[in-house]
């Protein structure tokens, strides 16, 4: 009772928030690039807030389903399908046994992700479900899906309170530029005065080279003091690192461990989806902020989580007129 | 040591500078402020990275916010501790030196102007302090490798290195944990697996342990292979003086 999958899509992989604590040992953290659609996913369903879903990338799969669940769709729009009728983005859908649900290219965004309320049966490697396709653990076997892979559920979960409730507004991935707030360190020291007003007056494009581990830039060059060569240490998620080419790299979900190069600043991580959400040729500008600001961002973005969870659990207005009825019935009985 | 800096790395990050170079001083640091960190059990840090003059922290913003953490930091990098006089862990990795199993350790004694024997010699002659893990699960970054045997990495790095190769990499040594391209000196191999995902504790070895090589022969190596792969081979493991 589960998924089969008819199509794997160009890179469908099972993923939650990474496989943290390990990273001293050399393991990448990987997990999901859009930490804020993948939580918006599993909200929709009132699933733990790190329960593994799909996530796909430019090209999405195909999947029938062997038995009936529900499922949430969050990310950019790839024009999703149940039996060839399309289907909502951000809402709760109730999915019958035979169900095809499809998905085309990204029409905005690159990102995707699925949630599902009967919860995927992957084993637990390491602390985590996400799969780690370098290390080749977790997720499906330690590597993306393709035709013919079969995930059981874990659970049978098909009710769902207020379920016509259970609907938010999509996110906007539609814009081909984006303005990427960072907080600036660790090593910016290792840059110009110069180098660094290039960083942030500076229009950068999103090359071809961008997958999990990272995304590279081409623009202006960034100057060094001397070498942006550093003793080898730690990568936080959104890391700007800046090699002698002087184009910035921003490093993403499977991005290694530790590194060499000197990393001018780190993105915001309510500003990471912005990233990672984004195509060849997009531009890229950066602006500064303090970390108080951005932690700030960050603890507003989760109360705006929290305020999502208040309005899905609350009768819809289909629900409300029925009762308003019922109650003006009521009275006029008692009459 | 020299001062210590506390740096930012986002808003769910922060990288203290424990200094400039790479020394066991510094590294000893390290190592002693993340045992500190572990009994004292801060609420909010997810995980952490230690490397060679450096410590990554990762923290939930949620739990606990930069000023706070670097307040704690700050007290923490000042208690002065000192590694147990006496004690450190010394891994015991044996290695089939050469031949097949080593293809380029005639170019690291012809870079040496010594012979092949004296270059395994002089590998295995000394305990190695694992500086740090990283580029790799389990991939151990060591340091003390003797200059007379530092060999320039290959010119065309080969696509595929077999997990288990041993090698040497301009001052570096080390174990290729994973298959993994890679333009490193191969001097030979061990049969230990230093990662292991189907075991119960996947890598082998921590930041500041050290690897002793021990070289052993071709069958040596293959009756040590055969155990492994049964899971009856244990890795010896001496208590060594500092």
């Amino acid at each position: 009772m589960g998924i089969r999958i008819l199509k794997g899509g160009m890179m469908t992989t099972v993923q939650d928030l990474g496989r943290t604590g390990y990273q001293s040992q050399g393991f990448s953290v990987a997990g999901v690039m859009d930490v804020r659609s993948f939580k918006i996913a599993n909200l929709l369903l009132d699933n733990p807030e790190n329960e593994a879903v799909l996530e796909f990338t430019l090209i999405g799969p195909t999947l029938e389903f062997t038995s009936a669940t529900i499922i949430a769709i969050t990310g950019g729009d790839f024009q999703p399908t149940i039996n060839g009728e399309p289907a909502p983005m951000y809402t709760a859908i109730y999915m019958n046994k035979g169900d095809i649900l499809k998905f085309g290219s990204a029409r905005t965004g690159s990102r995707g992700y699925i949630a599902f309320s009967s919860y995927l049966d992957i084993p637990v490697v390491m602390g985590s479900r996400c799969t780690n396709m370098k290390s080749k653990i977790g997720g499906f076997k330690g590597r993306k899906l393709q035709a013919g892979d079969y995930m059981n559920f874990r659970i049978k979960r098909r009710y769902l309170p207020f379920f016509l409730s259970r609907k938010l507004e999509p996110d906007n991935f539609d814009q081909d530029s984006t303005t990427l707030r960072v907080v600036m360190g660790p090593q910016d020291s290792k840059f110009s005065k110069q180098g660094i007003e290039t960083f942030l007056t500076s229009e950068y494009t999103v090359t071809s080279e961008f997958d999990r581990m990272g995304c590279r830039l081409d623009g202006a060059f960034i100057a060094p003091k001397e070498s942006s060569d550093i003793i080898s240490d730690g990568i936080a998620f959104g890391s700007i690192q800046v090699p002698a080419h002087g184009k910035p790299i921003i490093l993403l979900a499977d991005r290694q461990t530790t590194g060499g190069y000197a990393k001018i600043a780190t993105v915001a991580s309510v500003d990471i989806p912005k990233i990672v959400q984004r195509k060849t040729d997009h531009k890229i500008r950066f602006e500064a902020i303090t970390v108080q600001e951005a932690q700030e961002l960050y603890l507003k973005e989760q109360k705006e989580l929290d305020k999502m969870r208040k309005i899905i659990h609350k009768p819809c207005k289909e629900v409300l007129d029925c009762r308003l009825v019922a109650k003006r019935l009521t009275k006029l009985f008692e009459e | 040591m020299q001062e210590i800096k506390i740096l930012t790395a986002g808003d769910s990050s922060l990288l203290i500078e424990f200094g400039n170079e790479i020394s066991t001083e510094i590294n000893q640091k390290i190592t002693a402020t993340v045992q500190l960190m572990k009994e004292q059990h801060i609420e909010g840090v997810v995980d952490i990275i230690p490397a060679f003059c450096s410590l990554l922290i990762n923290y939930d913003p949620r739990v606990i916010s930069y000023d706070e953490l670097k307040d704690r930091m700050k007290a923490l990098v000042k208690v002065d501790v000192k590694a147990e006089a006496g004690t450190k862990r010394v891994f015991e990795i044996p290695v089939c030196y050469g031949g097949e199993y080593g293809p380029d350790i005639e170019n690291i004694a012809e870079h040496a102007g010594i012979s092949v024997e004296e270059v395994i010699e002089i590998h295995s002659s000394r305990d190695y302090l694992i500086y740090m893990l990283g580029f790799l699960p389990g991939f151990t970054y060591l340091g003390g490798l003797d200059e007379k045997i530092h060999t320039p990495r290959l010119a065309n790095p080969r696509v595929k290195i077999n997990a288990g190769s041993v090698g040497i990499g301009g001052s570096q040594t080390g174990i290729y944990p994973l298959d993994s391209p890679g333009g490193w000196q191969l001097m030979g191999m061990t049969p230990v697996k230093t990662y292991d995902p189907e075991r119960e504790v996947p890598i082998l070895v921590e930041a500041g342990d050290y690897i002793r090589f021990v070289p052993v022969s071709e069958e040596e190596y293959l009756r040590i292979k055969d155990l492994v792969e049964k899971g009856e081979y244990k890795v010896v493991v001496r208590e060594g003086e500092v």
